[in-house]
């Protein structure tokens, strides 16, 4: 009884503890992967509360990843190989055991040293300092969750990276840059008009949008770190749908100047406008292929809004979603090979994803309000727009569709997300 | 006094579009201007003289009902504007062509069943195909503006055909 006391109110000081951390998102995750590696995460030594920070997000990270099962540490934290009682964590069953330690410099920096052991082989699989500014705690964790994430996986890791959306409170817009995880959040811009369509440029040193601040659908192009920016395309109608090719050289671009909604290449400074599709439909969402070849797109030509393809520098559009419902928002997978859409059936908007090959889809989720999905930089997790709570959410699927994960944020409607690409 | 004659016949032929209820069919009034002048009805001469030399139509919505109504709807992923609405824009053309001096604005407004910007482009088709039906009805481009706001201002924010069948539309705006 008395034990069940004390949990309760370590439960509740755990609560209070996490309402109380600087969280514009909070994180609820459903499902697993097929396989989970059991991982143990030994509490770093050094400064403690950096120690405290760092194991949190590792933690968090592997957690919300699906692909990792956090092995009870049991009071154990070994900084260092000879510390490590092997047998200990074998009969634990950990698969694999972190270690280290950080420390606060003297020039206000903070510098970890980790390793990540193999305790069935009983040898070590990475080992790391990783140094950075005072106030890059979380970044430092997100660093050794990668390298942990990559060395047991074999994929790269994208907990280092960041993702873009728009929160909506009322009338006000704000165009948001965040870790991957949803913290240390920067407002790129708020305005009392819509924004929309944030896009990244491959560096990830600039985000293209689409915001209406004068009065119609205008895109600009912002350096996240002068906070500069200019309009890209400011014609007459709409201005929207900014996309970037790989290279960053131009962006794709919709302008309805010359009647329906058409898709134009663009030189990052506004100049050279130049049509690519013909049709006199609407065509809109242009996504880059990987080798910068090929645009794939929305458009209702066929009657109804449907994914089609066309070589960059013009030609023939070949539709390539075929069947019932409706399709939007495409965008390739990392590797090319396959795309992630929206896909609208009987009312209801899945992510849905397909094969370039076979032209099989699949649907990854259970559907209801989900739209305008994107890949992680390592193909394995679809960020998308969804609704909880009666609001709008940021949600991910692994591209397994096994692993989900809704961010709630504080306030507001989160919208058009976009996950931007490693640095 | 040519001035007044003129308007006094405008002013009929527009009571006269008001007073026909839009049928599912409903010959354009634009189109069949002097057969509408003739079926106009006997109570209107009497009372718009008054009115004629201060009052801007727009903002007489008994005598204008057609003006007074600024908004047209549209079925789901359709830019057509519907035979029951079409007599509203060609109100509106009338009123534009009469008024060199007045501006409109059209924005086109999706419900939420397409990404943002499908609907961005959609909204964008309906508000550029009212304003080609106010060009063709004698307005000039220069007094239109068209613009989208696709699904980001919803006027009725549910998830339900109520909801939708309010944001699927283009509404007309004047400035003041």
């Amino acid at each position: 009884m008395l034990m069940r006391v004390l949990k309760g109110v370590v439960g509740l000081l755990l609560l209070v503890q996490a309402s109380t951390a600087v969280a514009a998102l909070s994180i609820e995750i459903i499902g697993a992967g097929e396989h989970q590696i059991p991982v143990a995460i030994a509490p770093f030594g050094g400064d403690a509360r950096l120690a405290q920070t760092i194991n949190e997000v590792v933690a968090g990270d592997l957690q919300r990843s699906g692909l990792f099962r956090l092995v009870d540490t049991a009071g154990k934290s070994p900084h260092e190989i000879a510390e490590v009682s092997y047998p200990d964590w074998q009969a634990r069953g950990a698969e694999a055991l972190a270690i280290g330690t950080v420390t606060a410099q003297a020039n206000s920096r903070i510098e970890a040293k980790f390793r990540l052991l193999d305790v069935v082989k009983q040898t070590e699989l990475a080992g790391q300092a990783v140094s950075a500014s005072g106030d890059q705690a979380r970044a430092v964790g997100h660093r050794i969750a990668d390298l942990i994430y990559e060395k047991l996986t074999g994929d790269k890791g994208v907990f280092s990276t960041r993702i873009a959306y728009v929160n909506r409170q009322g009338q006000k817009y704000r165009l948001i840059v965040a870790d991957s995880d949803g913290y240390n959040e920067h407002v790129v811009l708020e305005r009392n008009q819509p924004i929309m369509s944030p896009a990244w440029s491959p560096d990830g040193s600039h985000l293209a949008y689409v915001s209406f601040e004068t009065g119609h659908a205008v895109v600009y192009m912002q350096s996240l770190y002068t906070k500069q920016r200019m309009a890209v395309a400011d014609f007459r109608g709409s201005n929207s749908a900014p996309a970037w090719s790989p290279d960053g050289k131009q962006l794709a671009v919709v302008l309805t100047r010359d009647g329906s909604s058409q898709i134009y290449l663009i030189n990052p400074d506004g100049s050279g406008a130049r049509r690519v599709t013909l049709s006199g439909t609407i065509n809109t969402e242009p996504n880059f292929s990987p080798d910068g070849k090929f645009l794939l797109f929305t458009s209702d030509r066929g009657g109804s809004p449907q994914i089609y393809r066309i070589p960059v520098e013009g030609g023939q559009a070949q539709r390539i979603t075929f069947g019932a419902g409706n399709n939007f928002s495409p965008r390739h997978s990392p590797d090319g090979k396959s795309f992630v859409f929206a896909h609208l059936g009987n009312g209801r908007f899945y992510i849905a994803t397909q094969d370039f090959q076979t032209g099989q889809m699949s649907l990854l989720t259970e559907g209801g309000w989900e739209k305008k999905p994107s890949f992680a930089p390592n193909g394995r997790i679809i960020l998308f727009a969804s609704e909880g709570r009666g609001r709008g959410i940021l949600a991910t699927v692994s591209s397994d569709g096994r692993v989900k994960q809704h961010m709630y944020t504080q306030s507001g409607d989160a919208r058009e997300p976009v996950w931007g690409p490693n640095l | 006094m040519k001035k007044l004659v003129i308007s006094v016949v405008l002013v009929n032929l527009l009571v006269a579009c008001a007073s026909e209820k839009p049928k599912g069919t409903a010959a354009a009034p634009i189109s069949t201007g002097s057969k509408s002048v003739a079926t106009a009805p006997q109570s209107a001469p009497s009372t718009a003289p008054a009115q004629l030399t201060q009052d801007d139509p727009l903002k007489n919505p008994e005598k204008f009902p057609l003006l007074a109504k600024r908004s047209v709807y549209y079925p789901l992923d359709s830019s057509v504007v519907q035979d029951a609405d079409k007599p509203i824009v060609e109100a509106h053309a009338k009123y534009l062509s009469e008024r060199p001096d007045r501006k409109t604005r059209l924005e086109g407004n999706c419900d939420e069943r397409g990404s943002n910007e499908y609907n961005l482009a959609l909204g964008q088709r309906r508000a550029d195909g009212v304003m080609k039906m106010l060009e063709l009805g004698g307005a000039k481009a220069s007094q239109i503006e068209s613009v989208s706001y696709g699904e980001e201002k919803p006027k009725s924010s549910g998830h339900d055909e109520a909801a939708w069948a309010q944001n699927r539309r283009t509404d007309l705006i004047y400035a003041r």
